[in-house]
């Protein structure tokens, strides 16, 4: 049971919650303490857009603990229009049709469960975009 | 002026037809989809639930009131498939909004009027001056045991309203309702799946319901059926709305925008709503819309709006439902949608 | 600082070792390396392991090793950087001998990850990778790397056959690698009619589950010479570097920042180019790592890796040869052992004791150990004196 720990991302995987330099406007996500790019310790939070197209992709086919029923989903790496890169399971799509290149958007997804009795783990997912 | 400032639908990708599931249990599939008016329903994925399904019409109908979620003083979820039996799935919706934590939430239950009552109750809300913005949204992934007669029809949507008194796209004129004890369809607690009363269900239970709210509603308001331009009614399948509109005097007109059932299935909170979110998705400003919903156990709520001359500037802003409803689909066979709704499982 | 050279090293042939148990197996590594040394003193030691607390419930290594060995109130630190442990615990070890701290130091990697489910161990293996924002959305280490070729495929053209003759090169040194798990020659068809693990990589991309231990002996040059050791093989420079955990905070995905600055430390300390080494020992998780650390560490331009081993040039008698012991891929890769084992393979090579796969002439070498999906690097530079 880890639910401290999935209570506390829940900005970042509910509303894709960033945090933005005030001195060099650098998005990180996730929130950081340390601004990666200039060191200072000062941000705004903004909410991502969630919009972005794929970098890189690949299909899961044998997946890890918790996952295996889930077997084959496509994972990859979007570059969001902000210039974050994020990390998210594509779904509602063919794996197999995917392209780097492709425009997604995000959507709000059940992500896991901790068994049948445990807690309901939800997150952005992204789907390609086609105005639904 | 009250009444909905912002609406948006979400319906899941994947669809099984008719004959998919008469193929596996025998059954005749040209009768049932004569009789029953259905040809296809949605399927949620296996990453959807009643929370995704909620958020995701949430923040479309977000996208064409465009305002501060901070801004939102209420936010009601109704379902007969919460993801969870205890621990609500409106705190989840206001969270991912971003409206916490000055919102009131609740999670609502009345078979397939939980999300009308939920559009009820932040209406009156609103109207009363105790909020700026209220949503009252009805979601469902609800499930029909494997060969029933249910199976054919339950499927999973959502349909998320804003309700305030600013920019209004469609403006409240009244509500009405009709309740009673009336046992025509139940779960009990850790029951899979409802049972139902066969016929029972329908003359005593949903027909009675809803020419009761419905009647009532056109006597308080002092309209004949032919003075509204639409009507809406849950939609179980595809005969028991035409029905009913034939026995009220309603003309296939005015339902047909909102008769989405035939092509989704039955979206239970979601029914009467997202044939609403249709019927806005085609009204022209002036026009008058009747809803009617239907919830087992029993009761109807009954709504008469009237399109602002606001809407059309905000349909381009989500999607439509029929865009929802007849793009990107994705049909499965049996084997998957049975995996997809959990009616097989691996074992422990 | 005082130069160190390795005086012994030690692994058993690797593989599912049903019947030796996390401490057995490092034991063995340790008198194996003690046999081969000819001499079992030390004065303290380091443990590398990525993760013996998940595959195997066991925690304080730094104890348990050296009270299996016989060895009471050793100084001893466990070392973890995921997959670069082993690299780690060597380096921490030299740390030790060239700063003074110590005389003679014993490294030992060691990992058992067939007592755990396929799915479990793909999970603690994911633990190397960013909890949060990777392993939550249902990541695997093939998916990552997964994701790096697919990127390297579409900047660099490089294509699937050049992928599979990494597996196919190594598996043909490991079957001249009595210590190989799988000492076997395969043919490119193996490698691309093998299951689909995360595409576009196959089973046979992918280096196995695997037990093992390996350990090297290290002390002073001065001590060395007393014990008589010939040929000498010292450690000329050591480099180390850290990068983003997740792949995504990377700003160009087919390049592994921390091999590239990790060898060039190392080299830099040594006072040598790429040029000057004869062979290498890298990290081939996957085939694809290969690659990407090859251009890393200079071997070739970026995205030349790939024509470069199809064209035979990382072969064992080809103008630099790579993973002449077979790789992560034939050898196997009990994580935490790994970066051990490639000292092991240079030190034999430059003793020139490596028999059928011995490569001419080898006088210096460079290893590359990198932890998870590149986050972390470390190299040595080995040279005969």
């Amino acid at each position: 049971m880890q639910v401290p720990k999935h209570w506390r991302q829940i900005p970042q995987r509910y509303r894709m919650e960033a945090t933005k330099c005030k001195k060099c406007q650098f998005i990180s996500f996730p929130a950081r303490l340390v601004c990666p790019e200039c060191g200072s310790k000062e941000f705004d939070t903004i909410n991502l857009s969630g919009n972005g197209k794929i970098d890189t992709y690949t299909i899961i086919r044998t997946a890890p603990e918790g996952f295996t029923d889930q077997a084959p989903y496509a994972l990859g790496i979007v570059e969001l229009d902000e210039g974050v890169k994020v990390m998210g399971q594509i779904t509602d799509c063919e794996p197999d049709n995917l392209k780097i290149g492709d425009r997604v958007v995000s959507k709000f997804r059940r992500m896991n469960e901790e068994g049948k009795t445990g807690m309901i783990m939800y997150s952005y997912k992204f789907v390609p975009d086609v105005g639904i | 002026m009250v009444g909905i400032v912002g609406y948006g639908t979400q319906i899941p990708r994947y669809r099984i037809a008719v004959e998919e599931i008469a193929k596996v249990w025998g059954a005749d599939a040209p009768a049932f989809k004569k009789g029953l008016g259905l040809n296809e329903k949605s399927v949620p994925a296996p990453d959807e639930d009643c929370a995704t399904l909620a958020v995701n019409a949430a923040r479309n109908a977000m996208k064409r009131a465009e305002i501060d979620p901070q801004e939102i003083g209420a936010v009601y979820v109704g379902s007969e498939s919460h993801p969870y039996a205890v621990k609500p799935t409106g705190t989840i919706v206001s969270e991912a909004l971003g409206a916490c934590p000055y919102v009131h939430t609740a999670d609502l239950e009345f078979a397939c009027k939980a999300g009308t009552e939920g559009m009820f109750i932040a209406l009156h809300l609103v109207k009363s001056g105790v909020v700026k913005y209220a949503m009252g949204i009805g979601a469902d992934t609800s499930q029909g045991a494997p060969g029933d007669a249910l199976e054919y029809s339950a499927a999973a949507g959502a349909a998320a309203f804003i309700m305030g008194s600013d920019n209004v796209i469609a403006e409240l004129v009244d509500t009405h309702c009709y309740m009673t004890d009336t046992p025509d369809f139940w779960r009990r607690e850790h029951a899979h799946y409802p049972e139902h009363g066969g016929r029972f269900t329908g003359e005593p239970a949903y027909f009675r319901h809803v020419r009761g709210a419905t009647t009532a509603m056109l006597e308080k308001l002092n309209l004949k059926p032919e003075d509204l331009d639409y009507v809406v009614f849950h939609q179980p399948n595809g005969k028991f709305p035409t029905t009913v509109a034939k026995q009220l005097g309603f003309k296939e007109e005015q339902y047909k925008h909102g008769l989405v059932t035939p092509f989704l299935g039955n979206t239970y909170s979601g029914s009467s709503p997202v044939g609403l979110a249709a019927t806005l998705d085609e009204a022209k400003p002036g026009e008058t819309i009747l809803v009617c919903s239907y919830g087992s156990g029993s009761g109807s709520d009954a709504f008469v709006f009237k399109a602002t001359d606001k809407l059309p500037g905000v349909l381009d802003k989500a999607p439509l439902v029929k865009k929802q409803l007849n793009e990107n689909k994705y049909y499965l066979e049996y084997g998957a949608y049975a995996k997809f709704r959990r009616k097989i499982l691996k074992p422990e | 600082m005082r130069d160190v050279a390795i005086i012994g090293t030690g692994m058993m042939k690797w593989g599912e070792l049903w019947e030796k148990s996390l401490r057995d197996l490092a034991v063995e590594a340790a008198l194996l390396c003690f046999e081969d040394a000819g001499t079992d003193r030390i004065d303290a030691m380091t443990v590398g392991s990525m993760s013996s607390g998940l595959f195997n419930g066991q925690e304080h290594l730094a104890s348990l090793v050296p009270d299996y060995l016989g060895r009471p109130l050793t100084p001893s630190i466990r070392v973890e950087s995921a997959c670069a442990s082993g690299g780690l615990a060597v380096r921490t070890a030299f740390v030790e001998v060239a700063s003074g701290m110590a005389d003679y130091v014993l490294a030992v990697g060691v990992e058992k990850m067939n007592d755990v489910s396929g799915d479990v161990a793909t999970y603690a293996l994911a633990t190397a990778a960013d909890q949060d924002n990777e392993a939550f959305h249902g990541v695997t280490f093939p998916g990552l790397y997964a994701m790096i070729a697919r990127a390297h495929m579409e900047k660099y053209g490089t294509t699937r056959d050049q992928l599979a003759e990494v597996a196919v090169k190594n598996h043909r040194n490991g079957s001249l690698n009595p210590k190989a798990q799988f000492p076997m020659a395969i043919t490119r068809d193996t490698v691309l009619n093998s299951q689909l693990i995360a595409d576009p990589l196959r089973l046979f991309d992918c280096s196995p589950v695997t037990d093992g231990a390996a350990a090297v002996l290290l002390t002073t040059v001065e001590e060395a010479k007393k014990l008589n050791k010939q040929p000498l093989v010292v450690i000329t420079g050591v480099g180390h570097a850290t990068d983003t955990i997740a792949l995504s905070q990377r700003k160009d995905l087919t390049k592994l920042e921390a091999v590239q600055a990790a060898a060039q430390r190392a080299l830099q300390m040594a006072g040598k180019t790429i040029k000057d080494m004869n062979f290498a020992e890298v990290h081939d998780c996957f085939t694809i790592a290969e690659i990407c650390a090859m251009e890393a560490m200079g071997v070739v331009e970026p995205g030349q890796g790939g024509p470069a081993t199809i064209d035979g040039m990382t072969a064992l008698d080809g103008a630099f040869p790579i993973n002449p012991s077979g790789g992560l891929k034939s050898k196997g890769h009990p994580v935490g052992a790994t970066g051990v084992a490639q000292i092991c393979e240079c030190v034999s090579q430059l003793r020139g004791t490596s028999d059928k796969r011995q490569i001419k002439n080898a006088r210096a070498a460079i290893t590359q150990n990198m932890g998870g999906s590149g986050g972390s690097s470390v190299s040595h530079v080995l040279e005969i004196r």
